[in-house]
């Protein structure tokens, strides 16, 4: 991309939101805190990839998919898939009654591995498939909503009830899926050990340069022309109807890119906990991140990460001293993030913080800019139904 | 998976899962009646619909307490008397959730998921607290129970059809009172055209309120309805409310005819099932056929013809 193409991509006050985060998750994270919480702030981020694309569907595009946990899911089971079957290679598993296959099946009398194990021997298929799978399973649920016009609260509903359909079906094929515990115990990628320190760190620095890859993508629909026919849709979709596009396809379209961003985040969640189960997968889960990406605020992608890093934080703070009160806390943040700031944290940001900012920036630079002019006029619209 | 059984031997596991199936029909019913309301006729999304079941089914709990200690000698009716103090127990604190909470959300229908949501999750562990994480159950009364014996294998448990008969009895209720009362006429017409029905007169912010509370209300009793097949803990009403939203979305969200019609059919299909294959299969099957339908008619069942 020339030089010309980066700077509409990224402009200015972009730029400086992009540089923050990098040296907060690059720089400072990594030196103040050990490998721990190193990982939990890694495992955090993965639920930032789902926020991220939930900015892109709902904020922007106004579909709440209350099913992404789904996508996550299918993402993260892939990746466990490749490293179970690396873990119970025929050495490894001698003492069970068929060894070759993964303990929980033989636990479950299955003595062969079943054919859709097969093809995640291979690392590049997994790769493929943890892309390409949760893509065209939104790609099937989005023409068959989207086409018919089926959004808003329908579309809602829906996704929940699949997302409760996969955690019922994972549960019940013990045998094949690992059951409620899900896929544990995975030791090695390539006959490297992910359990030491060492990869630990790569798994997280991988995790950050995945995540800026995403979120490049997301600004890169949002600076396009898609991004503002996203917004027109939720604005008002028959107008855009009229104008003669065709509507569905671009809800298509960002309602997989969502998806994939899940999954990716699935993917690299398994790489850092070292597992998967079905808790990621249902209607819980699924809601949660919505609220992660609604506290950051739904129209910013940067805010997205933020508010995931904010909420889980307080998540594992609030349940290591006080289990009794993060439910408490987590309906209040609902109901307040909802009634009070529907922009969240990236709306309080652009109201009281960006304009001493600018300002501070503006002196800097000795340049007057008016950029305050900007800040704040996207705000949340009321939904039409 | 037939070819095990004989004929009079499948005619009797139709029955007895039918029947069975009857119950979950109306467990449904009562739920989705209440939310039908609120959703159908309001545009809601209540997600602690659940809680305010559960609720219903704490207060019955704690009633029968009460006439298990105190009135021993009336303990038979216990039942009439908690079901009134369940209805008015949820149906105040539906109108006092409407008031805080829901009336400043109307024109967002996707936000009032979410702030429903988390009263859910508030009202889950407020009954944690307070009545613990064990589940409680109620004893019944002697007169429910037991069951009558119709053949050598058909029997149906009196308590179930206690509960049957309170459904239809509910659904008529609440049929008689949207359809053949004025208070019914005002809600319906707000429904249909909130500017005009306000200009004519009707206080629609008093309707919404009434009938949110009206809604939750018919949860509270549904909870207390509960109680008699089922134990009660501070998560049970989670696990009903996504097969409820689909009951309601199913039967075409303004119908109460087609809720009535969708719960019986995903009650009957899932029993019928749950038969024949485990319980976890039925239920995943029974789900994606109602997604699967809904995705070839989205406005489900039984539908309103309106000019948008």
């Amino acid at each position: 991309m020339s030089y010309e193409g980066l700077r509409s991509l990224l402009p200015k006050s972009d730029l400086l939101g992009f540089a923050v985060l990098a040296l907060l998750l690059v720089v400072v994270l990594p030196l103040s805190l050990d490998i721990f919480r190193l990982n939990l702030i890694g495992k955090y981020l993965t639920y930032a990839f789902v926020a991220l694309g939930l900015v892109l569907c709902w904020g922007y595009g106004g579909i709440l998919s209350l099913g992404q946990g789904v996508f996550f899911g299918l993402g993260g089971y892939a990746m466990a898939m490749f490293l179970k079957l690396e873990a119970s290679s025929p050495e490894n598993t001698a003492i069970q009654s068929t060894p070759g296959i993964p303990d929980f099946m033989d636990w479950n009398q299955l003595t062969e591995l079943p054919w859709f194990w097969e093809p995640f021997h291979s690392l590049g298929f997994t790769i493929l498939a943890i892309v390409l799978v949760p893509s065209i399973f939104a790609y099937i649920i989005g023409v068959a909503m989207f086409k018919r016009r089926v959004g808003g609260v329908y579309f809602a509903i829906i996704t929940q009830a699949v997302a409760a359909i996969l955690t019922i079906l994972i549960i019940g094929q013990q045998g094949y899926t690992g059951g409620v515990n899900g896929i544990t115990d995975l030791r090695t990628l390539k006959g490297w050990d992910i359990r030491t320190d060492e990869a630990k760190y790569v798994f997280y620095f991988l995790c950050v340069f995945m995540l800026f890859v995403c979120l490049l993508i997301a600004q890169f629909v949002r600076k396009s022309k898609l991004g503002r026919l996203l917004v027109a849709m939720r604005e008002m979709e028959d107008r855009v109807r009229f104008s003669g596009y065709d509507v569905s396809n671009f809800k298509i379209f960002v309602f997989c890119l969502g998806s994939a961003f899940a999954a990716i985040g699935g993917a690299m969640f398994t790489l850092q906990v070292g597992f998967m189960s079905p808790t990621f997968v249902g209607i819980v889960p699924s809601i949660e991140m919505v609220i992660f990406c609604a506290v950051g605020g739904r129209l910013s992608i940067l805010g997205a990460v933020y508010g995931t890093l904010v909420v889980n934080w307080a998540k594992t703070t609030f349940s290591e001293s006080f289990p009794e009160l993060w439910l408490f806390a987590m309906g209040a943040l609902f109901i307040a993030v909802v009634m009070a700031f529907p922009n969240g944290l990236a709306g309080l940001y652009n109201k009281y913080a960006a304009p001493h900012i600018e300002k501070l920036l503006g002196k800097v630079t000795g340049k007057s800019n008016n950029a305050k002019a900007t800040v704040g006029t996207q705000g949340v619209a009321h939904e039409r139904q | 998976m037939f070819a095990d059984y004989s004929t009079s031997e499948l005619m009797s596991i139709f029955a007895m899962q039918g029947f069975a199936g009857l119950i979950l029909f109306s467990v449904f019913v009562l739920m989705a009646l209440g939310l039908a309301i609120i959703f159908g006729q309001m545009g809601v999304i209540n997600m602690a619909h659940g809680e305010f079941m559960i609720l219903g089914a704490y207060i019955t709990y704690l009633t029968s307490n009460v006439f298990a200690d105190y009135m021993p000698a009336l303990f038979g009716s216990y039942f009439f008397v908690a079901m009134i103090l369940a209805f008015i127990a949820a149906g105040a604190l539906g109108m006092l959730v409407e008031w805080a909470m829901i009336r400043h959300l109307y024109h967002r229908p996707l936000d009032t998921l979410l702030a429903t949501w988390g009263l859910s999750l508030i009202l889950q562990q407020l009954y944690r607290t307070i009545f613990g994480a064990r589940e409680v159950g109620v004893s019944l009364p002697d007169w429910l129970m037991g069951s009558i014996q119709l053949t050598d294998i058909v029997e149906v448990p009196i308590n179930g059809i206690f509960v049957m008969t309170l459904a239809i009895g509910i659904s008529v209720g609440i049929a008689a009172l949207m359809y053949k009362s004025r208070w019914g006429i005002q809600v319906r017409s707000v429904v249909q055209n909130r500017p005009m029905a306000g200009a004519v007169g009707i206080n629609t912010a008093k309707v919404d309120r009434l009938t949110f509370g009206l809604g939750c209300g018919i949860a509270g009793v549904a909870g207390s309805a509960f109680t008699m097949i089922g134990s009660t803990g501070p998560t049970s009403g989670q696990l009903y409310i996504v097969d409820t939203f689909l009951v309601v979305v199913f039967g075409g969200a303004t119908s109460l005819l087609g809720t009535i019609a969708s719960a019986f059919t995903i009650s009957q299909a899932q029993s019928t099932m749950e038969f024949f294959l485990s319980g976890s299969m039925a239920k995943v099957l029974t789900l994606l056929f109602v997604v699967f339908i809904l995705m070839l008619r989205p406005q489900g069942l039984f539908s309103l013809k309106m000019r948008k």
